[in-house]
């Protein structure tokens, strides 16, 4: 693939707000039709990378080019190509479902039928309803489906599923899914692992503004991280050795007991959450030392200038 | 290698997508309980309190020796109120609350035009302001018995000086919304100013008695021309002595109502921002 391919081309980006640094040099080009998790703690710059690569933002240097603009400069042809679903959720609301996804349809040149996104999101109950009476989690979809209505080449989501249960959120999965089969390139930033795992072809880790990590989901992290853990019981303790051959330990463990079964024995690898807080503790213990209550409210400060 | 194309949108959707706009913020500005009592009935309730209150005194007489009821006295103060409620009041505080809570962000992410969405809040005024006009007229004839004019010329007049109040007032709206830092002290930093307006302009209190430094306060601000332009409608001619100069002074509300709307078109297009993106 040549660079031209990218939807999603950043290189070096920075952000600062007075002294405080939001993003320290941050470099990463996501494929056309890849789905790509930008993970992090709070505060550690997702926002602002998203916000800056929606056009919402300026960056204070580096370069990023988004679908082959600037987005600094996106102009409505290029907006028409992007889908955005923004962190925050809150207008009044006195238009019902349906009637907030046709008018919006209607920005795009080529929108998808509003009853099929209606569906696609699973709010057909609740299309004739005023968005102001609908609970958080329904405003969430209305959201995304505001987000897909102008079928996007490129989506970002900002925390999608923030305030949906389970089950809607598998719904929720589903429909990822098959924008993806569609050729709809996904930026996702999110903070359950599992939901970066299922959608994400590659993730990246970000923490204090910087790009600790980027791979495919089984890849990030390298290979020492995801060294599976052999836990057992012997006479009432629970024992545990990280291995890179578990299957030779368990045959020495089974021989060592006399051919007898192992007590609660479990071979397990780590997950992407695993891996995800191991790099980010890793980080934390490196960082130069910073108060993170003072981090925290200079960063409110910020969120409030932005919005 | 493939490069990215980036198809062009069709040419003229800004006015179709700006009438669309219209439709959605009506429909909206109906839905929302509080801005139709305070800018939409709000004069309606003031009328039929003035005309209650003062049923029995008489504010004048025509040319032909009849009294002046306190509703035909009234009416054209609430009608320019109505203008300036409709637009600069009703806008000034919608569209901060639109900026506050997320409405413009999201807007801005949307290939909708800029312009298309000043049409559907300017379309929106027009509306709500010509049913609210409507309203007026209608009660003051049927319910408080007022004479409305019967020569074209008047209503003429009537129709530009509602046109131009309007829009100005609209106008004005949108580049006041820009003021309040947050949607919650929209209205704290909205009503105040409109609230003086309608004191020092003719609107509640008879233009005629108020002092005249006053008076030279309030003519730098386009609310007591409308309101002057609404009395040279619906007054008898003979009240024109009372004006200021002695003259409904129609090219004066057109000058001064004129200008205000290219000063605030000039600051709108300086000033509006979908939100207020750092840099």
């Amino acid at each position: 693939m040549t660079i031209s391919d990218a939807a999603i081309s950043v290189r070096d980006l920075r952000k600062t707000y007075g002294k405080f640094t939001a993003l320290d040099g941050v470099t990463f080009d996501i494929q056309r039709g890849e789905t790509f998790a930008l993970l992090g703690p709070n505060g550690a710059g997702k926002s602002t990378t998203i916000e800056i690569l929606e056009g919402y933002r300026d960056r204070t240097s580096g370069e990023a080019s988004v679908l082959g603009v600037d987005p600094g400069i996106g102009s409505l042809d290029w907006k028409a190509q992007l889908g955005i679903v923004l962190q925050s959720t809150g207008e009044s609301g006195n238009v019902t479902v349906r009637e907030q996804l046709a008018h919006f349809a209607g920005f795009y040149p080529n929108p998808r039928p509003v009853d099929e996104v209606i569906a696609a999101v699973g709010l057909e109950q609740k299309a004739g309803t005023l968005i102001r009476k609908l609970s958080g989690g329904q405003r969430r979809r209305v959201d995304v489906a505001l987000g897909i209505v102008g079928n996007p080449a490129l989506l970002f989501l900002d925390e999608p599923t923030t305030g949906f249960d389970p089950e809607s959120r598998r719904q929720f999965w589903e429909l990822i899914r098959s924008l993806k089969r569609e050729g709809t390139t996904i930026l996702l930033t999110t903070h359950y692992l599992d939901e970066a795992a299922n959608l994400g072809d590659r993730a990246g880790i970000i923490a204090g503004g910087k790009l600790i990590d980027i791979g495919t989901i089984d890849a990030i992290g390298g290979a020492d991280a995801r060294v599976p853990v052999v836990r057992w019981v012997e006479r009432g303790v629970v024992r545990e050795e990280r291995t890179a051959s578990p299957s030779t330990l368990v045959a020495r463990l089974v021989r060592d007991n006399g051919g007898a079964e192992l007590d609660t024995l479990e071979v397990v690898r780590p997950s992407l959450e695993d891996i995800y807080l191991e790099l980010v503790a890793a980080y934390e213990a490196t960082a130069p030392a910073i108060d993170t209550h003072s981090t925290e409210s200079t960063r409110e400060q910020t969120e409030e200038v932005a919005k | 290698m493939t490069t990215i194309t980036i198809p062009r949108l069709p040419a003229g959707r800004t006015l179709r997508l700006g009438g669309s706009r219209v439709v959605n913020e009506v429909r909206t500005y109906f839905r929302q309980g509080d801005s139709v009592f305070f800018t939409f009935l709000f004069p309606l309730v003031m009328l039929t309190i003035f005309s209650t209150a003062f049923s029995d005194q008489s504010f004048g007489k025509d040319a032909a020796g009849d009294d002046v009821t306190a509703a035909a006295f009234y009416l054209p103060g609430m009608l320019a109120a109505g203008l300036l409620l409709s637009g600069l009041q009703n806008l000034a505080v919608d569209i901060a609350n639109e900026r506050s809570d997320g409405t413009l962000k999201r807007l801005a992410g949307t290939p909708l035009p800029v312009v298309s969405y000043f049409i559907g809040k300017i379309g929106q005024v027009l509306v709500t302001g010509a049913a609210q006009a409507v309203l007026l007229l209608v009660v003051a004839r049927l319910v408080f018995g007022v004479a409305l004019p019967t020569d074209p010329g008047g209503w003429l007049t009537f129709g530009w000086v509602f046109v131009l109040g309007v829009t100005t007032s609209a106008v004005l709206g949108i580049a006041l919304s820009r003021v309040p830092r947050t949607g919650k002290s929209a209205t704290a930093v909205v009503i105040p100013i409109t609230l003086v307006l309608q004191f020092i302009s003719g609107v509640y209190l008879s233009f005629a008695q108020l002092p005249d430094w006053l008076q030279n306060v309030a003519s730098v601000f386009p609310l007591k021309w409308m309101a002057q332009g609404m009395r040279s409608v619906f007054l008898p001619e003979n009240f024109e002595s009372a004006e200021p100069g002695g003259s409904w002074d129609l090219a004066g509300v057109a000058l001064v109502t004129g200008v205000w709307l290219v000063v605030g078109l000039v600051v709108c297009r300086m000033t509006f921002r979908w939100i207020r993106k750092d840099s």
